[in-house]
């Protein structure tokens, strides 16, 4: 190689090499005391005054530094991308779900020394919502919201085919089955209304729940995916669909609903009743306030509540670099009165609108226990102050599912068993026990650090 | 010419050649950093991965062959491979055909006509995948769908597109169609450069349409067809975007996704992003890789027996 050639290509390279430094790894300087620095979040957005509230307080709290809000959904590959190259954000608004995941792969901080130093009061927080955010007995995010599923029923549907909402009993399988098949109207060959919706398989654990079954271990590392019992229940769910047409039209019905719209499936008489997430209730509030509903707690075989809650949390990323100040925020965000007064607002906002406030259900109990009871106020609309009674009093028998280092893979596991059954590939026990071999193998390399 | 003429005529040529080499290069150099460090790059790190348990989060560590040797037991990788080759046969001829019938339709019309179908035909390929894979829930739904309406106005009882394995990949084939107006904006091109005088002699031999095009068009065009096979099938190989959106792409539609539509980059897509094996996922890439470089490899050998240059050796 000449000369000249050799010093083109070391310019080439300096040039390059200086160009890849110019691309955005930032340096680990840490905050000195009172200085102001904004912290960075992943997969939380600002989209309304239950979230806005809050973080204004969040701010306060440790200001003069802020929070630079960014995006909605957590985005894995964003966040991988981050940490890998050092950029790791301050805080992740997470899926309490998917938290194992991370934590037992380093990436989230243990908040135990937070807790310790912020003096958090872990009590305010509800069991099931801790149990979800904590693994090996370390706890690794704080919790906001609570979904609680509960029994919607809707009963215009239930009355017109000469039944009460006490006829749909999920610990009565057999009387649960006919009325399905009762309330369930065709037009044609084409579903007019849907009698029952199982809603699986998102809300397995909940059917497994009902039927004795705990689908992972507490520990979160044994899957217990082919119990024969889960079989049975997944038979019986199954059978449900088939027996109003089939997964393929059910599906392709229910996907035409206009679910958040005022011509929603209950407004529009196109489904009579299923389990389904609290939330809810604030949609059907805002866009059908004269639905007649009846909301009660799903129950097990033995006639007892049971309450399959789910939610998101809070969480420091290990790579942060301002993890104090990341600990100050999140303690706010989810403290009973940061929660207090984000839903006075929405509750200002509703009666401006004219419209029902049926409350914030949250992971903290404190907060729980001052919105409903004081600030919801629904007498004027007892249909939606019994459907809240009905949500609160599931609330009493709630579980979750313990936090698994392997939990996304643990939820493909079961959610691909269940869309095998339901498209016919499979039967319930050779599905579900390609299940428990996968979701198995996941949790055990998980475990060993692979 | 002597040995003493040839180095004085060589000499001042190759300094002018070595010159306009640089400047070649000066030129290219955009191109050939943007390929090392973005392609060349990524693709020899992604090859040391695929022998790591990487994770983009812990220590990495060597597995050696571990992840090679995982992906031929792991029954997803089978059924995702073949969902893919089985959509790659459906969708390549399929889009071929449609493309090259839209192109003789649009050569037969008038400039300026063919100018806006031309540009009616390329609008949908500017269409966002993911949009079409959300068109692709409404249109197919199997109940309220347009699809299946238009197929009951003519006494057909739609499937149900969505949900029924054996109807997945054949409603995307069909949602792909709308998207074809890049193979036909090539195809039109290379049908406007077949020479008039080959088919005023073919006329003259009295050849039916049918000969017209079978003996003449098609050997023509050869070159563009065999261009946009090789393009075709990469691209059928690599599907993602569409039946992800569809499928997998929010927390719900993934509760529901159907194993009929879980194409190889689907998968490979879970295992780094949503599972965090990228170490594994970057084998998957490199046995993508492979396929493809093999069925590229059979496509240009088989080539040479049906492809026609004009001027070329083949």
């Amino acid at each position: 190689m000449s000369t000249r050639y050799a010093r083109t290509v070391a310019v080439a390279a300096i040039g390059l090499l200086v160009l890849s430094g110019c691309g955005g790894v930032g340096g680990d300087d840490q905050p000195t005391e009172g200085e102001a620095v904004t912290l960075t979040t992943l997969g939380f957005g600002v989209d309304d005054e239950i979230a806005s509230v809050r973080v204004d307080l969040a701010n306060e709290a440790i200001a003069p530094s802020t929070v630079k809000i960014g995006g909605n959904a957590f985005d894995a590959q964003q966040f991988l991308s981050a940490v890998a190259s050092g950029t790791a954000p301050d805080l992740i608004f997470i899926d309490r779900q998917l938290l194992g995941t991370y934590a037992a792969r380093g990436t989230i901080e243990p908040l135990d020394s937070c807790v310790e130093k912020e003096q958090i009061n872990l009590d305010q927080y509800r069991d099931p919502a801790l149990e979800e955010v904590t693994l090996d007995g370390k706890l690794y995010g704080l919790p906001e919201f609570y979904n609680n599923r509960v029994m919607m029923i809707n009963d215009d549907a239930v009355a017109s085919a000469g039944l009460t909402a006490d006829d749909l009993d999920p610990s009565d399988r057999d009387g649960l089955a006919a009325a399905t098949t009762k309330l369930t109207k065709r037009n044609g060959a084409d579903l007019a209304r849907i009698g029952f919706d199982p809603k699986i398989p998102e809300f397995l654990p909940m059917w497994a729940k009902a039927n004795g079954v705990d689908m992972i271990s507490a520990d979160g590392k044994t899957a217990n995916l082919d119990d024969p019992k889960l079989v049975a229940v997944l038979e019986y769910a199954v059978g449900m669909i088939d027996a109003q047409g089939g997964w393929g039209s059910f599906k392709a019905f229910r996907d035409s609903f206009d679910f958040f719209g005022e011509k929603n499936q209950f407004a529009t008489d196109q489904l009579a009743a299923f389990p389904m997430e609290d939330w809810y209730l604030n949609v059907l509030g805002e866009v059908s306030p004269d639905l007649k509903l009846t909301v009660k707690p799903f129950t097990d075989q033995n006639g007892d509540p049971i309450d399959w809650v789910t939610g998101s949390a809070w969480a420091v990323p290990a790579g942060g670099k301002n993890k104090d100040l990341a600990c100050q925020w999140i303690k706010t965000m989810s403290d009973a009165d940061s929660w207090i007064a984000a839903a006075e607002a929405r509750a200002e906002k509703r009666e401006a609108e004219g419209l029902a406030f049926t409350g914030v259900y949250t992971g903290n109990e404190v907060a729980d226990e001052k919105i409903f009871g004081e600030i919801v106020d629904l007498s004027d609309t007892p249909v939606y102050e019994d459907a809240v009674n009905g949500v609160l009093e599931a609330q009493e028998s709630a579980f979750s599912m313990p936090a698994s280092p392997a939990g996304s893979e643990f939820k493909a596991a079961w959610e691909g068993a269940v869309n095998r059954v339901l498209s016919g590939q499979q039967s319930p026990a050779d599905a579900m026990a390609q299940a428990q071999q996968e979701a198995q193998t996941a949790l055990d390399n998980a475990a060993a650090g692979n | 010419m002597s040995t003493a003429t040839r180095q004085r005529k060589r000499r001042p040529r190759g300094k002018n050649q070595r010159r306009e080499t640089l400047a070649a290069f000066a030129f290219l150099s955009p191109w050939i950093i943007g390929f090392l460090v973005l392609t060349a790059g990524p693709m020899i790190i992604s090859l040391v991965l695929s022998f790591t348990n990487y994770d983009g989060l812990q220590e990495t560590r060597g597995v050696g062959w571990d992840n090679y040797e995982k992906l031929l037991s792991d029954p997803k990788v089978r059924k995702s491979l073949s969902n893919t080759l089985i959509y790659a046969v459906m969708i390549v001829p399929s889009t071929m055909i449609v493309s090259l019938a839209l192109a003789s339709m649009l050569s037969r019309i008038g400039r300026r006509s063919a100018g806006v179908f031309r540009t009616l035909f390329y609008l949908p390929e500017v269409t966002p995948k993911v949009a079409i894979g959300v068109l692709f829930l409404l249109l197919f739904n199997g109940q309220v769908g347009m699809v299946n309406w238009a197929l009951g106005l003519v006494g057909i009882d739609g499937p149900q597109w969505s949900t029924d394995e054996a109807w997945v990949k054949p409603g995307l084939v069909l949602m792909n169609l709308w998207s074809v107006g890049g193979t036909v904006v090539i195809y039109l091109a290379a049908l406007n450069n077949v020479p008039r005088d080959l088919y005023e002699a073919a006329d003259l031999d009295g050849v039916s349409r049918w000969q017209r095009f079978r003996h003449v068009t098609v050997p023509m065009i050869s070159g563009a067809l065999f261009f946009t096979l090789i393009i075709q099938t990469i691209s059928a190989l690599q599907t993602f975007d569409e039946a992800y959106a569809a499928f997998y792409g929010s927390a719900a539609s993934a509760s529901y996704s159907s194993e009929a539509a879980l194409f190889y980059l689907i998968y490979l897509f879970q295992q780094a992003f949503q599972f965090l094996h990228m170490g594994y996922a970057s084998a998957m890439a490199w046995l993508l890789f492979v396929i493809i470089m093999i069925i590229t490899a059979i496509q240009v050998k088989v080539s040479k027996r049906f492809v026609y240059y004009e001027g070329g050796d083949r």
